[in-house]
């Protein structure tokens, strides 16, 4: 797996000039593999000898069970398939679903919940502690803010139109604000025209299945998400995974594809549509755009771009990795994207030619059948999009990508100098630092919670066994003072529970080739 | 990380053994079964090594010197 490290080199006047140097993302020393699986392992005896007292009856079954007389059926509530969530999610849960009793800003406030039978059931003490530092919401650009002054566009929206919308966008639920929001959509991404839905997850799994069906071909990311996954599975399209970010398994597929055609008439295919996403969510890495660009250009297919993570979050304007990578967003076929993560707000987006959002406004099971969005979220993305913009007259918009990119930078450069192994590349503000073993991934969350730093650690079934990991989410509402704060108690956990494993030494001193600005091109 | 005495030390080490091996995450009589079954079995093998060990490293010590001295002793009775 590889991370790009990308430096500009001057002031983009057309495309910017790239000089990438490839890392390999950094390996662990091999005690560390060989203790997470000796960990799991044991945690998986104990799963069988508790699951052996469950059967037998030495111990109290806390889970979903049939009733007496429909025990001679076949289960409903399926049995083994559950062993791991039974017997290891069970026993850590509390560091999952806590409770938030406060805006997700920058800090925010946790109602405090303990367990008497070891994270069966909960109940809340009553006390909130205060002020705990944010580092898992995706607030990239701090849109997650209750201001008055900022809201007052939103209320003011709320009291003419209401709340709900009560109807799907093809009978009578498209109201004007839609109509601007998909334009506002259209000219921030410097496309044609836009559509917009009221869930993320819906827009990918609902418009895939209408953009290809059987006899199609769709070469998507390994990482990718499970949306993605979800609406190609239903599409009925073949589906071919390519390895991570890797373009030579990319065109190996591609050209396979063009000569052999569908598996066994050789037909050849209908469409080809290579899905990936802008930043992956669990990798923190960017994707290759332009290479991906010269090869869907080469083989003729379609790219279907995810920028959840990315639009907003990245490029020197906020206008996700096409500009941060110096793509025409004319080259992308189509552009997808959430409002749930730099806007504040919730829904999706398809953008791209007005031919293809026309005929998706029909075709798509979103919106013919999914109830629009609500008038405040869209008015919300809308004052966000003019705040980033500068459209409403200030400079916050810029303060605020400036701000999100100065501290990523800095708490990358911090955290590869503590000594923790990190991917992503250096632009991403999603930060995973990998902790491997789940004992370490669980008093991880535990000492940070207890020092007042809420993270998000993921696990097994999210990410590859051996690659447990904390996701850090940097926020432009961070101030320095609140990060410096959260790497005193990182350097400190991390000496605790020694999960310093980066062996390759860093200086602390800036790098110096990063700063020149000699044009690799002249 | 600085300890203030050799307790708290331990108490680290501890600590490390419980997240490596992954028993952290179980409950305290699991804990136990586990720690009892690693002593059993590792007090085992250091008695057996204690018992055995001198002995079998005497014989094989033997065994060579025996295949390498004798040689030339018997090639010397041959010549003579």
């Amino acid at each position: 797996m590889w991370v790009s490290v990308a430096q500009t080199n001057g002031a983009g006047a057309g495309v910017p000039r790239w000089q990438h140097r490839r890392e390999p993302s950094e390996q662990p020393p091999m005690y560390v593999a060989v203790f997470t699986y000796v960990g799991f392992g044991i945690v998986i005896l104990f799963g069988y000898f508790r699951d052996f007292l469950r059967a037998v009856g030495l111990e109290k079954c806390h889970l979903a069970q049939e009733r007496e007389e429909q025990k001679d059926f076949i289960p409903l509530y399926q049995d083994f398939e559950n062993f791991y969530t039974r017997n290891l999610y069970m026993r850590v849960r509390d560091n999952w679903n806590r409770p938030i009793c406060s805006l997700p800003g920058p800090e925010f406030d946790l109602m405090e919940r303990v367990s008497d039978d070891y994270n069966w059931t909960f109940r809340l003490t009553g006390k909130t502690v205060h002020n705990v530092i944010n580092m898992g919401s995706y607030n990239y650009l701090g849109f997650a803010e209750n201001n008055a002054d900022s809201l007052k566009t939103v209320a003011e929206n709320m009291r003419q139109y209401g709340v709900g919308v009560c109807s799907t966008r093809q009978e009578i639920g498209t109201l004007s604000i839609h109509e601007e929001l998909e334009q506002h959509v259209a000219d921030f991404l410097g496309v044609e025209s836009s559509l917009t839905f009221g869930m993320g997850f819906a827009t990918n799994s609902m418009n895939i299945p209408a953009l290809v069906s059987k006899g199609c071909l769709i070469l998507s990311d390994e990482l990718n998400h499970t949306s993605l996954i979800l609406g190609a599975r239903l599409s009925g399209a073949t589906i071919q995974v390519f390895k991570h970010n890797n373009m030579q398994s990319l065109e190996k597929l591609l050209r396979e594809a063009v000569c052999s055609g569908q598996p066994r008439t050789h037909r050849p295919w209908k469409k080809i549509l290579i899905m990936v996403e802008g930043i992956y969510s669990m990798e923190g890495s960017v994707v290759r755009l332009p290479e991906i660009v010269a090869l869907k250009k080469k083989y003729k297919a379609y790219l279907y771009l995810d920028e959840a993570h990315s639009i907003g979050a990245v490029g020197s304007s906020g206008r996700g990795v096409a500009e941060l990578l110096g793509v025409n967003p004319a080259d992308v076929d189509v552009m997808m994207g959430t409002f749930t993560k730099s806007f504040g707000a919730a829904g999706g987006y398809v953008a791209g030619k007005k031919e293809l959002v026309d005929y998706l406004r029909s075709r798509s099971h979103s919106a013919v059948y999914a109830t629009a969005m609500a008038p405040p979220v869209a008015e919300q993305i809308i004052r966000a999009m003019k705040c980033i913009t500068g459209k409403d007259g200030s400079t916050e918009g810029i303060r605020r990508i400036r701000q999100l990119a100065e501290n990523t930078r800095y708490f990358r450069a911090r955290l590869k100098e503590l000594g923790f192994i990190i991917y992503g590349g250096d632009d991403s503000p999603v930060i995973p630092i990998l902790l491997y073993m789940p004992g370490k991934v669980v008093a991880f969350s535990r000492e940070m919670l207890k020092r007042k730093v809420g993270v998000v650690v993921v696990g097994f079934p999210a990410t590859p066994i051996t690659e447990a990991r904390a996701r850090f989410c940097m926020s432009a509402a961070h101030t320095r003072a609140m990060l410096d704060q959260v790497l005193h108690h990182l350097n400190e956990v991390g000496d605790t529970l020694c999960l310093k494993f980066s062996r390759q030494k860093r200086s602390p001193r800036p790098d110096r080739s990063a700063e020149t600005d000699f044009k690799v091109d002249s | 990380m600085n300890f203030k005495n050799f307790r708290e030390y331990l108490a680290w080490l501890y600590y490390q053994y419980l997240l490596i091996t992954g028993i952290y995450v179980l409950e305290p009589w699991e804990k136990s079964i586990f720690n009892s079954v690693l002593f059993s079995v590792l007090t085992m093998g250091v008695y057996t090594s204690y018992v055995f060990v001198p002995i079998h490293v005497r014989l094989a010590l033997e065994f060579f010197s025996g295949i390498f001295g004798d040689q030339p002793k018997s090639t010397m009775a041959l010549m003579n």
